[in-house]
């Protein structure tokens, strides 16, 4: 799955980001220093507002860094900035007025690529996301869970190399954020794409990556960078196994949660 | 509300409506109001045989003075909020002078009209114009600005254009908002036209309710009324059903 010798995709390397309020500055990301290779799922893990959000924001472009180096791409995967990335935010932010295949095609329409060809991708994705005969509703018509699996359908549509997600399964109640997690795997295997994943859930860290960088509060630092090696196709019940525990209690005790 | 259909639920508005003018009926008849305070409906009825009093014509020019002082309103309006929501300077500098003058009742403006523009359809177009074109500005603008920054964000990473952020984003997502502002200028429209008459004009059924009213032929400014609000009730179900055709129910701001 992951194990790709050749050089990492994403590659950040001493990144500092920092912003001006009214006189003072304020020191958001500090140091930060991550690789992530291709076809890896990286979670960003740490406390709400120690920057992790800032970190995906300079790697989509949006927002420039003050020191440092970000590069994504490397001799065997070409990186358009344009084309290359996809979103996934806390919110669903599908458009209301649009219905479900429509929402999906919109980063399609937005880069011009050809309608009727992304119009059966967008199908696929739907079907691999769970929302088969769903195309034609709205998105009031669906619950919380579904219109964000669409909102990852969307995110997938122009078949990105790299999938930021901000916490997209924090505004979900925690069953359904289980279920998630699992689809999530199942898309991440079946597309191979490159995923960073922000998230202050250390559980749902663990059990996602393949590795998991933590990050401490105010400004982002570089706590650990470790390696997750649990068994997979991961199940819950690997929630329960002491292997599962040790990653977690680790990383709770670097971020002083113990 | 229960689940009642849509059908009985148009069909109790229907009966509530004959209710309405039953009850009229027998208050009229059985409280012997004399009829220059209040007419029967059928009497109001009546009126409409009365051909000096040209109901076509009167209510074809306030329609006109309606539906074009609306028409104007909404195009100015919704073009002026789309600048602003391009230029913020633009913004900073205009929306504070238009509050200003948002703030002059419009009525008071009728005698200048007058001088300015004389009699007619055209100051009275105006009239409408006035009163209603600011609520549109107002939610259009308002509209326009609320799009999610996260959104707006996912467009950038794909290096849309400012163009695509506005045709695809901002204004959709603005639709609910223009209707809400339609809808409230629709009702406001109707109003200023009929004053604009009452201040001057030599057709309109705001003119003819001025004429009627000299000889208290009470029936006929009621049926005046009743068509100016026929009118109105046109324009607004035309505003609504265009509303259910461009904005999903989920969308809409009731």
């Amino acid at each position: 799955m992951p194990a790709s010798n050749s050089a990492p995709f994403v590659r950040l390397e001493g990144v500092r980001k920092s912003y001006r309020r009214r006189d003072a500055e304020f020191l958001a990301v500090s140091e930060v220093s991550f690789d992530v290779g291709f076809g890896e799922l990286v979670s960003l893990v740490g406390p709400s507002g120690c920057g992790k959000t800032t970190i995906l924001k300079m790697l989509a472009g949006l927002q420039p860094r003050d020191a440092g180096r970000i590069e994504i791409g490397n001799a065997e995967h070409r990186f358009d900035p344009a084309r290359d990335i996809g979103m996934v935010f806390q919110q669903p932010l599908l458009l209301k007025w649009r219905r479900i295949l429509a929402n999906v095609l919109l980063p399609a329409e937005i880069l011009g690529l050809p309608l009727r060809e992304s119009r059966e991708r967008a199908r696929e994705l739907l079907a691999l996301t769970g929302l088969r005969g769903f195309e034609d509703k709205y998105p009031y018509e669906l619950s919380g869970g579904m219109q964000q699996r669409a909102s990852i359908a969307r995110a997938l549509v122009h078949d990105p190399k790299l999938v930021l997600m901000d916490e997209p399964f924090g505004a979900l109640d925690a069953m359904t954020r289980e279920k998630m997690n699992l689809e999530l795997l199942t898309i991440w295997r079946e597309s191979r794409k490159t995923i960073l994943f922000v998230t202050h859930g250390i559980a749902e860290a663990v059990f996602l990556g393949t590795r998991v960088v933590v990050l401490t509060a105010g400004p982002a630092r570089m706590a650990a960078d470790i390696e997750i090696e649990l068994p997979r196709p991961r199940t819950l019940e690997l929630k329960t196994d002491a292997r599962f525990g040790e990653y977690t209690r680790r990383i709770y005790h670097l971020l002083g949660l113990e | 509300m229960g689940a009642y259909e849509p059908a009985q639920r148009y069909a109790l508005a229907v009966l509530m409506h004959l209710l309405l003018i039953v009850v009229w009926h027998y208050a009229v008849t059985i409280g012997n109001i004399p009829s220059f305070v209040m007419p029967t409906p059928e009497a109001t009825a009546k009126t409409l045989l009365v051909p000096s009093y040209r109901w076509a014509e009167n209510s074809a020019v306030t329609a006109v003075e309606i539906f074009a002082g609306y028409f104007l309103a909404v195009v100015v309006g919704i073009t002026l909020a789309m600048l602003f929501s391009w230029s913020r300077l633009l913004e900073m500098m205009v929306m504070p002078l238009l509050v200003t003058l948002n703030m002059i009742p419009k009525v008071a403006l009728g005698p200048l009209i007058i001088v300015w523009f004389r009699y007619g359809i055209g100051p009275n177009t105006l009239m409408a114009f006035s009163i209603c074109f600011f609520p549109i500005v107002l939610t259009t603008a308002r509209g326009l600005r609320e799009a999610d920054p996260d959104l707006l964000d996912l467009v950038r990473t794909l290096r849309g254009s400012q163009w695509q952020i506005f045709s695809k984003i901002r204004l959709p997502g603005a639709l609910p908002y223009i209707f809400s502002g339609m809808r409230v200028a629709a009702i406001l429209a109707v109003a200023g036209a009929i004053v604009g008459e009452f201040l001057g004009s030599e057709r309109g059924l705001g003119y003819l309710m001025l004429q009627v009213q000299v000889n208290l032929d009470t029936a006929a400014m009621f049926m005046a009324v009743i068509l100016i609000s026929l009118i109105g009730m046109a324009l607004y179900g035309l505003v609504l059903g265009l509303e259910r055709l461009v904005v999903p129910r989920d969308a809409r701001i009731e």
